[in-house]
């Protein structure tokens, strides 16, 4: 088994043992799915509510899993000294960091799976006609949430501080963005918040998909806006990710 | 050839020399003791050598390679025991054995392992519920797993009761005898003197000292103590014949006693505390 094969087996491993990762990474969003689809219901622009309801908390997933989720990951193993440990030994970063990337879009996956699954035998939810658009758009966005939950994790200094920051980040941008429910009705000045925010433009990739039939290259400017995002992110954990625990 | 080789080492924080300038080497199979107070460099002179910090100035060799090279095949070769850290709380102790053999080419077998380090009847235990003396246990193992040839003990003792630290040097000289050339550091002397064949005391970032714990004792002075006047005098000396004898004639000439006469050679802890209290800068 390759090195890689090993280290994503791990971080499972480690993933699933950890009872409060695994409820609040994966289960939270699967939660507040079903939470939103019974008290919410009927139709918005013609179709169930539950067309809007999944790709959007799988949006939300997306930022719960692979940008916050991993953020905390890394700062709670960097201040317990496990990523200084792993650094002695002959593991290469790039396998270590690649690993983490890669068990982080397994967890989204089951996660994105599972709400797709409730969505479908719950509600009768089904693929919209542009489908692959829709994935494509799971796919770009947890990349870049990624990105961010790189460089977060190279921000924060300490393991106390991680879940706060990042749940005062993720829970307001969800909302604003959309990926709890449409935003139509909201008052301007939130709309212009949430228009500095990523999730919104992943939401309205997503929605044009689901609503307009837009394949993602119809939206080259929330895509270019998305990855600039996950660029920016990425960029600062270049230059400022540290193995070894900053308070001690 | 040396298995550790530093010349000339010095290294700074932000204008603050952690590191002045020391020199040392480790012969294979030899257990080498930093011995100084905190601050004293101990843990910066051990971080550069396990490729965590690069050095400012000086030589550093560590089984033939510069450790700042990062080199992968150094980290084949060393094992290391960090001040603080921990693993996975929730997966037991034969996971994390299993997950760091993996990132080794030859690792040693997990079983064996937990056998050397005494955890058998804590194998399938999750991490979280050991003892702090069994966490320290599993960290030894986790730098024994890859079966290097050299070990990095860094403070292996801090914290740890008087029954967990003899536990503890037990299986340093278990390693030991298995022909590993182990450095530590510690700040406990009994510590270096059970564990080194040879020890360097550390003080302000320079070696005041070094040798076997019998050379170290060789320059102790003896102590001469006696009460005069109600107030106890200690004399310590290097010819305590001679100065014995001054004093008991003296006392005899005049006809008095010396009161609580006590003739002692000062501990190995008083040759410590001399080195770090008297040298000049």
């Amino acid at each position: 088994m390759s090195l890689f094969a090993h280290q994503v087996r791990a971080d499972q491993l480690i993933f699933w043992r950890g009872r409060e990762s695994a409820v609040f990474v994966f289960l939270f969003p699967v939660l507040l799915f079903l939470l939103l689809s019974t008290v919410y219901s009927g139709e918005f622009e013609g179709r169930p509510l539950t067309d809007y309801l999944v790709p959007s908390l799988i949006t939300y997933g997306v930022a719960n899993t692979t940008f916050g989720g991993l953020a905390i990951m890394l700062v709670i193993r960097r201040e317990a000294g496990v990523l200084k440990r792993i650094r002695a030994t002959p593991l290469p970063a790039a396998t270590f960091l690649g690993a983490t990337l890669c068990s982080t879009l397994l967890v989204f996956s089951l996660q994105a799976v599972a709400i797709m699954l409730l969505g479908r035998l719950l509600y009768d939810w089904h693929f919209p006609a542009e489908w692959p658009s829709l994935l494509l758009g799971f796919a770009l966005g947890a990349l870049c949430f990624a990105g961010m939950g790189f460089g977060a994790a190279a921000l924060i200094r300490s393991a106390e501080g991680a879940s706060a920051v990042v749940n005062v980040l993720v829970l307001p941008m969800a909302f604003l963005s959309g990926g709890f429910g449409p935003t139509r009705d909201f008052p301007q000045f939130l709309q212009t918040i949430a228009d500095l925010l990523p999730l919104t433009y992943l939401v309205e990739i997503v929605q044009a998909a689901v609503y307009d039939g837009e394949p993602i290259w119809e939206e080259p400017v929330a895509v270019l806006v998305l990855l600039a995002w996950g660029v920016a992110g990425s960029l600062i954990a270049w230059r400022r990710f540290g193995w070894e625990p900053r308070e001690r | 050839m040396a298995a550790v080789d530093v010349r000339g080492l010095r290294k700074s924080y932000g204008g603050q020399e952690a590191v002045r300038g020391i020199t040392f080497a480790l012969a294979e199979g030899e257990v080498f003791c930093l011995l100084g107070p905190n601050g004293a460099g101990k843990t910066t002179t051990i971080e550069i050598l396990e490729g965590y910090r690069t050095r400012d100035a000086g030589d550093v060799s560590v089984l033939g390679l510069d450790p700042q090279r990062r080199d992968r095949a150094l980290r084949e070769r060393i094992g290391v025991v960090l001040q603080h850290s921990e693993s996975w709380a929730n997966v037991t102790v034969t996971e994390t054995l299993r997950i760091f053999a993996g990132y080794y080419r030859r690792p040693r077998d997990v079983d064996e392992v937990v056998a050397l380090v005494g955890l058998d009847a804590k194998r399938d235990a999750r991490v979280k519920t050991l003892s702090g003396g069994q966490k320290r246990r599993l960290d030894l193992a986790l730098a024994l797993v890859g079966d290097p040839d050299l070990i990095f003990l860094d403070e292996p003792t801090t914290g740890f009761d008087p029954q967990a630290r003899r536990n503890a040097w037990e299986l340093v000289r278990g390693l030991r005898a298995l022909g590993k050339t182990i450095l530590l550091t510690t700040h406990y002397l009994d510590e270096a003197q059970q564990l080194a064949d040879r020890v360097a005391v550390l003080r302000d970032g320079v070696i005041v000292s070094e040798g076997t714990p019998s050379e170290l004792m060789a320059s102790s002075r003896t102590e001469i103590r006696y009460r005069e006047n109600g107030a106890v005098k200690v004399i310590a000396t290097d010819e305590p014949t001679r100065l014995l004898h001054e004093l008991t004639s003296r006392a005899v000439a005049e006809g008095r006693e010396l009161e609580e006469l006590e003739v002692r050679r000062s501990s190995l802890e008083d040759v410590y505390l001399d080195l770090l209290d008297d040298t000049p800068e």
